[in-house]
């Protein structure tokens, strides 16, 4: 009887009903995660794994400059494309939220996410035609008259990695602050106003302070998966725009060295958790006024 | 308005920053020279004969369209499963079941490729589509259930009470009430899931084996440059199926928000 009841309590119910989608959860992420933390302390023989927990690994991706100068640089290059991302999604994110009429909110979020749902990798490719040494930019400027030459910094570097990142992220980057700005009590700006403050500082004492969490949160979203992202450097990054995830599929593929793959892919989620946790921590005592 | 100038100015030329890759994809995909560049020099439809012809292309399109299929069932259903469990009942470590569900939202697709193939290599199954559903799956099923959440936390509970004071089980009230409720919600679901899935390379790329799915497809394309204005082609049609898809979405997601009685907040994230 009392079985019976637990089984029917409202915790019980809620787990039950849970279990499918945490099972598979744990089943096909968390227990292949655990896997490849354990993978990164094996060695690889030949044509198999030898099972002797060792941190030789580890020690390579600190011996070898090449390792750390990509993991360095895919940090670099995600940071600048989240601040380019972050801050031309602020002003979009305010537009919407404060000067778009309520009826048409809807239509101008759906308009910001269409692009973001056709082909990545075709989108990415575009950008390579925007980009390029015959491309959109050269051709229309050399046709203009302003430069007499085509321009070669634009493509295959660091900055087409960053404006490309920046265009592929940009949905997830305002969402966040939009839906953090659309919670602001109006009549607190008022307040503001009425006790003597201009517009310009209501919004730095006011509405911005209010709005960092979805700041926050659109940092972390954006700045996570473009440390890891592929297709970009791969396609418009050229030789000097190669990152981590680059290193992680030639390892796996090319060396067929899964131990190392492994433990690249160990040092770069660490060393992303590490980041992220010391930007909550800076930015504390904004979460915790809202919560 | 006339503070609201300078963000409407900005904002517009976002959009064009946002749309100025899908403009140049109809231009090129109608452009008569093997070579993407400007200036233009002339009007064909042989892109996108070209594509229709090509065999490769047809496998690659009948491995993309099982596999997302199948992940816009199996991750609606996932979804539909963790957001009725969490709108409908309170019970202690949700946050954090919820959260290690949600994961895949921040966690780089990689990251996830890596580790579901040592996994799945060291269980000696092999790779096929049916990996890379597994895959996908994972990664679709946060963004189903941040719609269904929507979706679910609308109902009325007392509709649901009505059905049990009239003698439905729990089962049927499920069928016959809550079901039809969240239809909507359900359809935009299945929706998204499918376009993830359809768009998705790394994952794709490390659990296929053999098998090539179409973004695998189109990427093997990008090295010979003179099949590129086919991939234009082929990507003129995708993009107008996935504003055609996202818009039947979109009117659902909304209709079930006005069905339930509540306030739309747009957006599907």
């Amino acid at each position: 009887m009392n079985l019976r009841k637990l089984f029917r309590s409202e915790a019980a119910s809620g787990y039950l009903l849970l279990s499918p989608t945490a099972i598979f959860s744990i089943v096909v992420m968390a227990a292949p995660l655990i896997a490849v933390v354990l993978f990164s302390f094996m060695t690889a023989g030949y044509l198999k794994i030898i099972w002797t927990p060792t941190l030789a690994n580890y020690v390579t991706l600190l011996d070898q400059p090449i390792y750390v100068t990509l993991m360095m640089r895919s940090l670099i290059v995600a940071a600048v494309a989240t601040a380019a991302t972050v801050f031309s999604a602020l002003p979009i994110a305010y537009f919407i939220s404060f000067f778009v009429p309520p009826e048409r909110k809807s239509l101008w979020l759906f308009l910001i996410t269409i692009p973001f749902w056709t082909s990545y990798l075709i989108r990415v490719f575009l950008w390579k035609v925007i980009l390029g040494y015959n491309g959109v930019i050269n051709s229309a400027f050399l046709g203009l008259g302003i430069i007499h030459e085509p321009m070669t910094f634009l493509l295959y570097n660091a900055n087409a990695v960053v404006i490309t990142l920046a265009h592929a992220y940009a949905p997830f980057a305002i969402l966040p602050i939009f839906v953090s700005l659309e919670k602001i009590d109006r009549s607190l700006l008022e307040a503001g106003q009425d006790l003597g403050e201009s517009r310009f500082m209501t919004f730095i004492r006011v509405t911005l302070p209010l709005a960092v969490p979805g700041v926050v949160a659109s940092v972390l979203i954006v700045f996570i998966p473009t440390v890891g992202d592929y297709v970009t450097p791969t396609l418009v990054g050229g030789n000097n725009g190669q990152m981590v995830a680059n290193l992680i599929e030639n390892s796996y593929f090319k060396l067929g060295n899964y131990p190392l793959g492994s433990a690249i892919s160990v040092s770069a989620m660490g060393i992303v958790t590490v980041i992220c946790l010391i930007f909550l921590f800076l930015n504390r005592r904004f979460l915790r006024s809202r919560s | 308005m006339n503070k609201g100038r300078g963000f409407r100015v900005y904002a517009f030329v976002y959009l064009a920053f946002l749309y100025a890759p899908i403009v140049l994809l109809p231009i090129f995909a109608f452009n008569d020279a093997t070579i993407v560049s400007f200036p233009l020099t002339g009007f064909t439809t042989k892109w996108f004969v070209q594509m229709w012809n090509n065999a490769a292309l047809g496998d690659a399109v009948r491995n993309s369209l099982i596999v997302a299929v199948s992940v816009s069932i199996l991750a609606t259903t996932l979804g539909v499963f963790a957001a009725r469990a969490t709108t409908r009942y309170r019970f202690p470590g949700q946050a954090g079941l919820l959260g290690m569900i949600m994961l895949p939202l921040v966690l780089p697709d990689i990251i996830i490729a890596v580790s579901l193939l040592v996994t799945i290599l060291q269980l000696g199954i092999s790779l096929t589509l049916k990996t890379i559903i597994l895959g996908h799956t994972l990664i679709a099923t946060p963004f189903t259930i941040a719609i269904l959440n929507s979706a679910f936390q609308s109902l009325d509970r007392s509709l649901e009470e009505a059905a049990y004071d009239l003698g439905e089980t729990k089962a049927s009230t499920f069928r016959l009430i809550i079901m039809p409720l969240v239809m909507p919600g359900i359809i935009s679901s299945l929706l998204i899931a499918f376009s993830i899935s359809l768009d998705e390379y790394i994952i794709a790329s490390f659990l296929g084996g053999t098998d090539n799915t179409l973004p695998l497809y189109i990427f093997s394309l990008f090295r010979f440059a003179n099949q590129v204005p086919t991939v234009m082609a082929l990507g003129t049609i995708l993009a107008v199926l996935s504003v055609v898809l996202l818009t039947i979405a979109e009117y659902f997601r909304r209709r079930g928000i006005a069905r339930a009685g509540g306030k739309d907040t747009g957006g599907f994230l």
